[in-house]
């Protein structure tokens, strides 16, 4: 049995139910670093060139953080996770692609990080073939492998559900991981019960016209999973959102289907997964369930967001939508926040208030 | 149908005399200036990379000066290179500007769309299928042309007797180059332009520094914006090689597979065939620089670049692992030829008396330890560069 570092960063919000469910069914021990603080993020940031990206420095402080703590640090190499976009290319940002390199080039005395590459545009059987690769490495058996993998893409499954249903990802981790995936599942439906009253009707927002005060605002907040999950890097703008009574809406909480449905108003798919589904919720949030405003999430310096936060910018204004970028780097303060955050809300709650009378 | 296309350094020649020779009206971008970056960065997302923000920039410019169509290339990722034309059409509608860019995806991808779009411009042009292929081939010959022509200059540069020699024989050369008019012609002019070129007037006894540049594409291609890095090396008496250029990159991505050495190379530090843009070719070909002994690199990056910052965090490793000094440059708009300079002229400095240190304890062996001959094939060039 070994203990197996995850860092809660990155893919962490999206798939972290299945590794541990993954790797507990084989055997072994899972820890989670910490939730991230500034001293992970300063250690982040030494081990970095100062160029990167927030969320690659936020990596390797959590790395830094579960060093000598486990006997391995699971890095996945993540390449793509569909076979998706007009040529079929679509992967991850490429720092993901290189992120196992960037760790081993620049912190030294590193655990044993463990290594999957998953290039899942090859087919439907790659996962499981890289997964029970890694299960070998670990020293479990063929069967073992099997069970291990249905558990935790049953787990996933159901966390994804969860995240459908419009709860949050460190709920819903908690629920699925805790077994008690039907408690939450039917929290969540009263939730959607809440949601569809409170639903705008489809024609827009002109007809509204509902009084404001049992009719939270609702906000759809898009950007990179861990851009928009960790409470750290965006000082805590979902709750912050939650305390104002706005209702908000994550592309997370579409489905793959519903988030296809908005690819053919790209003239050209992005090449990236996370960048397509942020492209792709926000669009439905656009047109299809409408909001009221839109805040993209996004960090200094990223690569892909200069192309999908323009893009983004320029779709609202065409729709008359009100949008906000936030851009988060390690210097985001709360204060500044706050009043940004609280000037929009104003703005839209002047909007409801011009429309109504 | 005037016909305007992206600008990379002396490419623009043979891209001209294309679109000239097949019937096309054609205006040539200016070289990108103050206006074109200020203009590209007003109009372009804060973060996008600078090629993205200097082709923003003359695009405005081109459609200013009448272009209807810019004529660029596409890609499939994983890099915003190939999402460049999507978000550039985009933003000249939003201005107001009704230039339409036409992107050429990979013929791989889809030949279809690929010859489609070769027959709108051959019809518009009003050539034969037959004299726009011979057009193609010719210009393609006079692209590997400018690039022999541009890669011998800067052999010679170093070794220059008087300053500035060798930039006007490389002018006289293109503009031989620029009036052939089939691959017979083209031929001549190159065996005439590189005999210009290697009659610079020199003085061998020099022993020039030895210094790889590497990184991204556009930065690497087009002067203006890395502020004739190239050449200021080869003015400071600097032998500056670059791996990339705009025939080999071409040759390589559609034809053959000849990067296998450098992917090959760069495998221990980064184990991804392809992060898109020149990130994996920015490892290998360090590796490939130190193993054959050169001085220093110089990395040229796009300011928030992704490969290339994928590169940079690896750099380092390479850098201790084979002993050899990696400068890296980010560039963005506020980049000064100033700023460039001294920080140029500090590296030189280190490499310069790296050098002088690594050859004491080679002559010094040179005297106490018997070694087989061969070893030392450096040393009469040794002797030649201390007086
Ligand atoms: S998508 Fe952006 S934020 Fe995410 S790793 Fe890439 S550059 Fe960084
Ligand atoms: S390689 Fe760098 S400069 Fe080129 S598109 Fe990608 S990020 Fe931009």
């Amino acid at each position: 049995m070994a203990t197996i570092g995850i860092p809660r960063a990155l893919a962490y919000y999206i798939y972290f139910p299945f590794w541990k469910t993954y790797f507990e069914e084989l055997g072994h021990e899972v820890i989670e670093s910490s939730p991230t603080t500034r001293d992970i993020l300063d250690k982040g940031i030494k081990d970095t060139v100062s160029d990167a990206c927030i969320p690659i420095k936020v990596f390797h402080g959590h790395v830094e953080d579960l060093k000598n703590k486990v006997d391995y640090i699971f890095v996945p190499r993540l390449v793509s996770m569909r076979k998706f976009g007009d040529f079929g290319t679509e992967t991850m940002c490429p720092k993901f692609l290189g992120l196992p390199d960037m760790l081993a080039a620049s912190i030294n005395d590193l655990s044993p990080v463990m290594e999957a590459r998953l290039d899942l545009k090859k087919g439907k059987s790659e996962l499981f073939k890289v997964y029970s690769e890694l299960g070998k490495r670990l020293g479990a058996d063929f069967l073992l492998i099997c069970r291990a993998f249905r558990r935790a893409s049953k787990i996933q499954k159901d966390y994804e559900q969860l995240l459908q249903r419009g709860i949050m990802p460190d709920m819903a981790m908690q629920e699925v991981l805790a077994g008690s995936y039907k408690k939450a599942a039917l929290a969540g439906r009263e939730r959607e019960g809440a949601n569809q009253q409170a639903r705008i009707p489809k024609s827009g927002l002109g007809q509204a016209g509902s009084p404001s005060g049992d009719n939270p605002c609702s906000l759809a907040v898009v950007g990179y999973p861990y851009a928009i999950y960790d409470p750290y890097i965006n000082v805590g703008l979902i709750s912050a959102l939650d305390q104002a009574g706005v209702r908000v809406y994550t592309q997370d909480m579409l489905s793959h289907r519903q988030l296809k449905s908005q690819a053919f108003k790209l003239d050209k798919d992005m090449f990236w997964y996370f960048s397509n589904r942020v492209v792709q919720g926000a669009l439905y949030y656009m047109d299809v369930k409408p909001v009221e405003g839109m805040i993209h999430i996004t960090a200094f310096a990223c690569g892909p967001d200069s192309i999908v936060d323009k893009f983004l910018e320029i779709e609202a204004k065409r729709r008359g939508l009100p949008y906000m970028a936030i851009m988060i780097d390690e210097h985001t303060g709360e204060a500044g926040m706050q009043t940004r955050m609280e000037a929009f809300l104003d703005m839209l709650e002047y909007r409801r208030k011009k429309r109504e009378s | 149908m005037k016909v305007s296309f992206p600008r990379m350094g002396y490419s623009h020649l043979a891209f001209r005399w294309l679109m000239e020779e097949v019937g096309l009206e054609c205006i040539v971008p200016p070289e990108p200036n103050n206006e074109t970056l200020d203009l590209g960065v007003r109009y372009s997302p804060e973060f996008a990379c600078i090629p993205f923000k200097v082709l923003m920039g003359s695009y405005l410019q081109v459609a200013e000066m009448g272009a209807d169509v810019i004529v660029t290339s596409g890609g499939c990722g994983p890099c915003r290179a190939g999402y460049y034309w999507v978000m550039h059409q985009k933003l000249l509608e939003e201005i107001g500007v009704k230039t339409k860019v036409i992107a050429f995806e990979d013929p791989m991808c889809g030949i279809w769309d690929f010859i489609r779009k070769l027959n709108l411009f051959r019809n518009a042009g009003g050539a034969s299928i037959r004299h726009f292929v011979q057009a193609f081939k010719t210009a393609w010959e006079k692209v590997k042309a400018i690039d022999d022509m541009e890669i011998l200059s800067y052999e010679v540069r170093p070794y220059e007797i008087t300053k500035g020699d060798t930039s006007r024989a490389l002018q006289l050369s293109l503009g031989l180059l620029d009036k052939a008019k089939d691959r017979k012609e083209v031929e001549e002019a190159r065996q005439e332009g590189l005999k210009i070129l290697k009659e610079v007037p020199q003085d061998i006894n020099r022993d020039p520094l030895k210094v790889g540049i590497i990184g991204e594409i556009y930065v690497l291609l087009e002067p203006s914006i890395n502020q004739y890095m190239q050449q200021m090396l080869g003015d400071m008496g600097v032998r500056a090689e670059r791996s990339i250029y705009l025939s080999s990159y071409t040759r390589n991505n559609t034809f053959s597979q000849g990067e296998q050495d450098v992917r090959q190379a760069a495998r221990p530090y980064l184990n991804e065939t392809c992060i898109g843009g020149h990130g994996v070719n920015s490892i290998g070909e360090t590796v490939l620089y130190a193993r054959h002994g050169y001085d220093g690199v110089i990395q040229l990056a796009p300011f928030s670049c992704i490969p290339e910052i994928v590169a940079r965090s690896i750099l380092p490793r390479v850098s201790r692992d084979l002993d050899i000094p990696v400068l890296t440059f980010f560039l963005d708009e506020q980049t000064s030829r100033a700023g460039v300079e001294t920080r140029l002229e500090a590296f030189i400095d280190l490499l310069e008396m790296r050098r002088e240190k690594k050859r004491g304890i080679k002559s010094a062996s040179l005297i106490t330890l018997p070694t087989p001959r061969a070893k030392f094939d450096a040393a009469p060039k040794l002797v030649a560069a201390d007086k």
